[in-house]
């Protein structure tokens, strides 16, 4: 029987999240149908396909209706025309903002344009994610991008404020709005295997310690816009190279303190020279906006494959990366140990990071083929999280809303550094090894 | 009392883009209260301007203040072209100026325009100073407080019941005049919107004088509806009940009701009605009926009816006027004034033959306000306990008229004729079935280009005179024995006239409760079913769903081809209410809404009930098919499988409704009372079902079952439709009452919606079966559509179920449903137990007060004791009066209307009732409901109460007319989209509206109109939508408080 009209409307809006989560992922209202159909929600409640067909097609339409406020979802808050408990607007922009970790791989870093738009049916076939899903979670990055940059005050709580967004959620976007500002390269075969998660890790950091925000918090563009003066100072590390004194001192110093702990003190002691030479370039380099985008690669080519053809595994590259650094402390004529800091703090833990997953891929000869292919699933890594966030916290805009000020969070902003960076490489660690007991490839 | 109306702009958000250059708006307010305009400053480019103006003052009458909205329109200044009005808000301040409701409107509001919708919100402060003024010959009614709600509001008193209350205002629709060839649709839609808006203002004014004059303070159950007559005009009519309110403390709040109880009772005595089971169900009598339909006009006007309500002002007179010896006198002095079944009736009438009679009635209209009383209606669907005695049945009747005959077309006589002709002709229904009064009345019409069907219906019933006068003098008394449980109702279906002249044929049987009066065997009622009845298992939804082609014509050929299917509809539909009601083993009808609707080439009928089964009516009989022709096997084959299938159905039915009467035996029949027992045992000597008394009313295949014949295809396809309803799925329930019988635990899920489906009908020449089974499909398909939706709410229950069907074009037909799902608890068990408690305690009902106990301890050996009482009879006196008989020779001619297919027979087998202690167990559930209500959320809910809560104060009546329009049809997604968005702004302006009179809930809501047009070839639509309700605030319901015993009422 199709109806001419039908409609459905309640007091308080109606949403199934099942349905809401086939609109987003841009099934259209037949497919989607066929969806809940497979999934057994007929026999369940004795319904028909009529029914379902009318029932996708009223939610569909609903959500329609809201989509325009989940643009701006502070509006979603006190607009009258739905009433929608808390707990559930919370879901609807959570899921709203949600995206495919193998979507995003794919425009990390790339110009939020028009011409990156035009290639998202590219991507959509070649993540398996639709054209409209590709296009709403490419708008929502567009977006984000586009009210952050206008404002003052620290990127992640921004995001916060203005998407309403959970913490994690928000750290994330802070991450691709980053990338994306910077445009840094994240596509090339090289990076392939890594996953956006490991390089949001990394925009963290960046953005925790290489900022104008991480040493002033009022600026605009703070967090998205590397700090122009640190990256000057770099050049000033140039001393660690070029002064032969210091190089071999610096060298003896990172030898004596690894003695007895790795079984890979040769390699090390005799690549030190050429990582040295390979770290301490990338940063003198860095005032270069060319050099910038490639730090990645250049991570990659100058230290990790060098350590990688050595053998090293991944404590020893994070051993050796400590007393790396440290070292450096007892050099006594060496006068820029906090720029040194600020920039080893992010190199060491983008490094270990980096390294850690290939490490994971080892043994896996044809990684490379097999992460073109693969996204991260939604299990693991985003989705589930996100969507737990409101439930766990009790529901509620408000706790969302405050979440950055209650302690224990890692702060988006260098200044409580030390305590909350630990926390998060921890928590990432955990994560880390979790995730090694996953047959993900 | 004039008064000065103070309005203040503060603020407006998420205004629309109106400058596409700089992506903002320069927005100014215009307020504008009758003739006088405000402006505030112009907020140049924001979308969230800050206004906070200063407070606009208007000095104006008070008649004013109740006819006119205050009207806040939004504009974009513009330095070069015309200024563009973004949007606009009405606000009726009509609230405002009752002092016991809002003091002040402040909030949020909705920008409403009436082609793009909502476009932003503005922040409003509106305050109103009343100057006093005892001006005798005023045109106002401030203060006079208006509900919607069809009952005595929660946190009110009765003191006076006066009566029914009605008017009509006319006027020309501005859709219909010249200028609307050259104004812009956006204009000619605010001026239908302000016109209508003005009409409520000044129709609610009148009411409130006729209330006034009667000596009372307020209206409930007020019904307002409009008619767009077309070319020949836009009508605004209202009904409802004057009563004399009192505000009850916040500490007695809770206990609403108490001062009825007084008069249970008196009540009991009277009737000598045994209680029951321990039920706080209380003892009233209550008529049985059956529907006596009526479609043609009686033109005569009765004497000065006996039931006029005394323009007392002081309540130590006796408040209900209406008296017994008086209504007997004019019962039989009416006689000749009814019924006398016309032939030629409908369009032939509509005109030429109301010549005569219009003359006497525009005569009476225009006398003394006394004279308005005379109808003794009322609009109230649920009463204090004891108000009802005796219900008779029901009464309907209808008129078929033709719009363009209207001689003045702007002016409201002939209207007024109208509707005075079909309340006599309720009126005198009434009297035919004994009764002097009519209880859950209301009025329809069905308007199809220039015909019209008007439609009226309600409850016979006789109401308790002496509970009212008690009532109000013994409250002291009241209070105290409110805490009491309140002894059970026999059952409250007693019958109100002579067993030896029925009105109609029917089976009467010794009440299953007292056994000492009779009842009928079905009883069918358009009131909520009464919180004291006792009922067995749970109730469900019943429609009988109909379309009946017939001739596109015009004129009198139109009007008169119509009213002569109306009687075969009512009859067909009448018959489908009977099988369904059967087939689910029940044999009673609450809350039937009947609607014909009129198209060009069809009509549709349909009627919805909540079938129960009442414990004082007898089972009802099984269904038993008979075959035409005998001696043919396969005929007779194909009828025992169908009969199979019918047993079978009715056999799950009983389960699923949990509809287990356990047999009574003769030893718990006996009562304590020899002389009840005497009695009822005489009765079953001559009982055509005296033999039968101890079988189970399992054998539906009997042979005195209800008999259907088979005898030709359209029998057959009858029975399948009856077949075809499929049962609720588990978990869920459905009723059109206001709560469903059997469901006493509520919690605090409240979730009301509506729905609309429009279907094409594509074949051109459908016959009436094939139209039957698509309308019957495209309710069933809707109700599984809500079963669906709301699963996640299980178990839940459908309340209020409100179906309204119309053709808005030749070949449409639009069916749109209001309703409330609730959830409830699913343990009900304890519950019970818990309630035990309280029911103790009644110090002079304690005969009556053993059988709670009892139950408590074993509910299956509760049975039915008759409690003599020694006082007692002058109702019952009253009732078996013979003056009546003259009447009822009369009224054997009604049979004519009543007649069913087949033979009815009873089997009566004798059966207790389970407990229900309905009232009690409610008042409990207040400790466990735990609903929370926060602040910004609006609930909404078609009916008078809200789960789990208690309301604290009324605010005032909710009652908005939308138009919207749209010439961009696609765009908006087709008319599902369009309409799907405007029913969602409707709901919005509603809430918005109640946030601002300071409410959290709007009870008693209903969308009493729902017209779509629709053009989809010039990509155009337009809907109107009119909803009312009443603002309240209400609290949780708190565990310390004192059990509130009747929270149905």
């Amino acid at each position: 029987m199709t109806m001419e009209l039908d409609v459905f409307v309640g007091n308080t809006t109606i949403m199934d999240e099942e349905v809401y989560q086939l609109w987003l992922d841009g099934y259209t209202v037949n497919d989607a149908v066929r969806v809940r159909m497979d999934g057994g929600v007929m026999e369940e409640c004795e319904a028909s396909a009529d029914v379902l067909l009318s029932d996708t097609m009223d939610q569909y339409r609903t959500f329609q209706m809201c989509e325009r406020l989940l643009h701006s979802p502070s509006k979603l808050g006190n607009q009258l025309l739905f009433q929608i408990p808390p707990h559930r607007q919370a879901m609807l922009i959570e899921r709203y903002y949600t995206f495919d970790d193998g979507f995003v791989r794919e425009v990390l870093g790339k110009k939020l344009s028009k011409g990156t738009k035009k290639d998202l049916d590219d991507i959509g076939a070649k993540t398996g994610v639709t054209l409209k899903s590709c296009r709403r979670q490419f708008d929502n990055f567009k977006r984000v991008f586009k009210v952050v940059e206008e404002l003052k005050g620290p990127l992640v709580e921004n995001i916060h404020h203005h998407f309403l967004l959970s913490d994690k959620l928000a750290r994330d976007y802070a991450a691709i709005v980053f990338f994306a500002n910077n445009r840094f390269e994240t596509g090339k075969r090289k990076l392939q295997y890594l996953t956006f998660q490991d390089f949001a890790f990394c925009a963290g950091q960046l953005i925790s310690n290489w900022t104008v925000g991480a040493v002033d918090n009022m600026v605009e563009d703070m967090d998205v816009d590397l700090d122009k003066e640190f990256l000057q100072d770099l050049k000033e590390l140039k001393v660690l190279i070029n002064d032969k004194d210091l190089l071999d001192q610096h060298k003896s110093l990172v030898c004596t303190a690894l003695r007895g702990k790795t079984n890979n003190l040769n390699e090390m002691e005799t690549n030190f020279k050429n990582l040295s030479r390979g770290l301490v370039n990338i940063a003198a380099k860095l005032t270069n906006a060319k050099d910038v985008r490639d730090l990645f690669i250049d991570l990659v080519e100058k230290f990790i494959e060098p350590c990688r053809s050595d053998r090293w595994t991944s404590a020893d590259v994070r051993l050796y990366l400590t007393h790396y650094n440290n070292s450096v402390h007892l050099l006594d004529t060496f006068k820029h140990q906090v720029v040194w800091n600020r920039y080893m703090d992010v190199v060491k833990s983008s490094i270990n990071i980096l390294h850690v997953r290939l490490d994971e891929s080892e043994g896996l000869s044809c990684f490379m083929e097999k992460k073109k292919s693969q996204r991260w699933g939604s299990c693991s890594s985003c989705r589930s999280p996100h969507s737990l966030a409101p439930g766990q916290t009790g529901g509620g805009l408000r706790d969302l809303f405050w979440a950055p000020t209650q302690p224990g969070r890692q702060q988006p902003v260098g200044r409580t550094h030390r305590s909350g960076r630990r926390r998060s490489i921890r928590k990432k660690d955990s994560l880390i090894a979790a995730r090694g007991g996953l047959p993900h490839l | 009392m004039p008064g000065k109306l103070k309005a203040k702009i503060v603020a407006g958000r998420h205004l629309p883009v109106m400058d596409r250059a700089s992506d903002l708006t320069d927005a100014f307010v215009e307020v504008k209260f009758g003739n006088t305009t405000f402006k505030t400053d112009v907020c140049h480019k924001s979308l969230n301007p800050q206004w906070n103006s200063e407070w606009f003052k208007f000095e104006v009458d008070d008649e004013d203040l109740q006819d006119e909205p205050l009207q806040v329109t939004v504009l974009d200044h513009d330095t070069y072209s015309a200024n563009d009005a973004i949007g606009k808000v009405y606000i009726d301040i009509d609230p405002l100026l009752c002092s016991e409701a809002a003091s002040v409107i402040s909030g949020w509001f909705p920008i409403y325009d009436t082609i793009h919708g909502i476009r932003g919100e503005i922040n409003v402060l509106v305050k109103v100073e009343l100057f006093n003024d005892l001006n005798r010959f005023r045109q106002s009614s401030c203060g006079v407080k208006f509900f919607c709600t069809a009952s005595i509001p929660r946190c009110y008193r009765a003191v006076l019941v006066h009566g029914f209350v009605e008017e009509l205002v006319v006027n020309e629709d501005p859709e219909y005049q010249w200028i609307d060839r050259i104004r812009t649709p956006r204009a000619s839609n605010e001026a239908r919107q302000r016109l209508i808006s003005l009409m409520s203002g000044e129709l609610q004014r009148k009411i409130g004088l006729k209330v006034l004059e009667m000596g009372g303070n307020a209206v409930v159950g007020y019904l307002q509806c409009f008619d767009l007559e077309g070319e020949s005009g836009l009508v605004v009519r209202a009904i409802g009940t004057a009563c004399t309110l009192d505000k009850l403390s916040s500490g007695s709040a809770p206990n609403t009701n108490t001062h009825m109880h007084p008069s249970t009772a008196p009540a009991s005595n009277a009737c000598n009605s045994p209680s029951k089971d321990g039920k706080d169900v209380s003892v009233h009598e209550f008529l049985h009926i059956r529907p006596v339909f009526g479609e043609d006009m009686t033109s005569t006007s009765g004497p000065p009816t006996p039931f006029r309500a005394l323009p007392t002002t002081s309540s130590s007179l006796p408040p209900f006027s209406p008296s017994k010896p008086c209504s007997r006198q004019s019962s039989s002095s009416d006689t000749d004034l009814s019924l006398t079944p016309k032939t030629g009736m409908g369009s032939g009438g509509s005109v030429g033959k109301e010549a005569g009679p219009l003359k006497t009635l525009l005569r009476q209209q225009t006398q003394t306000a006394l004279e308005q009383r005379e109808f003794p209606f009322f609009t109230l669907t649920s009463f204090p306990p004891g108000f009802l005695v005796h219900v008779g049945g029901v009464v309907s009747a209808r008129s078929v008229k033709l719009l363009d005959r209207i001689h003045n077309p702007d002016e409201p006589e002939t209207r007024d004729a109208w509707w005075e002709e079909i309340r006599q002709e309720i009126k005198s229904h009434g009297k035919a079935l004994g009764c002097h009064a009519v209880v859950g009345y209301s009025e329809s019409t069905s308007i199809c280009e220039e015909v019209c069907i008007l439609s009226a219906s309600g409850t016979a019933a006789i109401l308790n005179p002496r509970y009212m006068r008690e009532g109000c003098l013994d409250i002291g008394i009241t209070d105290h024995r409110f805490e009491e449980p309140s002894p059970p109702s026999c059952g409250f279906c007693h019958i109100p006239y002579d067993e030896l002249n029925m009105p109609f044929p029917a089976q009467l049987t010794y009440c299953y409760l007292c056994r000492r009066q009779k009842v009928p065997d079905v009883l069918f009622t358009t009131i909520n079913l009464p919180a004291e009845a006792a009922v067995t298992g749970k109730g469900c939804l019943i429609q009988a769903r109909l379309c009946r082609l017939k001739k596109k014509a015009q004129g009198e050929v139109n009007a008169t081809a119509i009213s002569n299917l109306l009687p075969f509809m009512e009859y067909e539909l009448h018959t489908q209410l009977m099988n369904k009601l059967k087939l689910r083993s029940m044999n009673a009808l609450f809350g039937l809404h009947i609607q014909i609707s009129v198209g060009e080439n069809m009509l549709l009928g349909l009627a919805s009930a909540t079938g129960v089964y009442l414990a004082a009516l007898p089972p009802p009989g099984g269904i038993q098919i008979a075959g035409k022709t005998p001696g043919d096997l396969s005929a007779e084959h194909h009828i025992l499988t169908i009969q199979k299938r019918i047993n079978d159905t009715i056999a799950k039915n009983k389960e699923l409704y949990q509809i287990n009467p356990p047999e009574l035996t003769e030893e718990v029949l006996g009562s304590p009372v020899p002389d009840s027992r005497q009695r009822s045992r005489l009765f079953r000597s001559h009982s055509e079902s005296s033999d039968e008394v101890s079988e189970l009313d399992l054998s539906h295949g009997k042979k005195d079952a209800f008999v259907l014949e088979i005898d030709d295809t359209d029998a057959v396809e009858d029975i399948h439709s009856l077949l075809t309803d499929a049962p609720t799925p588990t978990g869920f329930y459905s009723c059109n009452t206001e709560i469903m019988p059997g469901i006493y635990n509520w919690t605090s899920g409240v979730q009301m919606f509506t729905s609309v489906r429009v279907f094409r009908l594509s074949n051109a020449n459908l016959t009436n079966q094939g139209l039957n089974k698509i309308f019957t499909d495209l309710c069933e398909n809707l109700l599984k559509s809500f079963y669906f939706k709301l699963r996640s709410m299980i178990p839940c229950c459908l309340c209020q179920l409100n179906f309204t069907v119309a053709v808005p074009e030749e070949e449409l037909i639009q069916v749109t449903v209001t309703a409330v799902a609730m959830t409830f608890d699913k343990d009900q068990n304890q519950e019970m137990t818990a309630d035990k408690p309280p029911a103790k305690g009644g110090n002079e009902t304690e005969e009556q007060l053993q059988f709670p106990l009892e139950l408590c301890a074993d509910p299956s050996s509760a049975n039915c004791q008759p409690a003599s009482k020694a006082s007692g009879v002058p109702e019952c006196s009253n009732f078996s009066s013979i003056d009546r008989c003259s009447t009822w020779l009369e009224l054997l001619r009604l049979k004519a209307h009543t007649i069913r297919r087949g033979s009815v027979k009873t089997i009566s087998s004798l059966e207790r009732s389970s407990p229900l202690p309905e009232g009690r167990s409610r008042s409990l559930r207040s400790n466990r409901s735990f609903g929370g209500i926060s602040v910004t959320v609006v609930k909404m809910t078609p009916l008078s109460f809200l789960p789990g809560t208690r309301i604290i104060k009324y605010l005032g009546i909710i009652n908005m007319f939308f138009i919207r329009e749209t010439t961009s049809l696609r765009e908006e997604g087709g008319v599902s989209g369009f309409l799907h968005t405007f029913i969602a702004e409707v709901f919005s302006m509603v809430r918005a509206h109640v946030a601002a009179l300071g409410g959290n809930a709007v009870v008693s809501y209903s969308m009493k109109e729902c017209m779509l047009m629709e053009n989809p070839n010039k990509n155009q639509a337009q809907c109107l939508i009119n909803v009312s309700g009443d603002a309240v605030i209400c609290v949780r319901e708190t565990d310390q408080e004192p059990t509130p015993s009747t929270a149905s009422i």
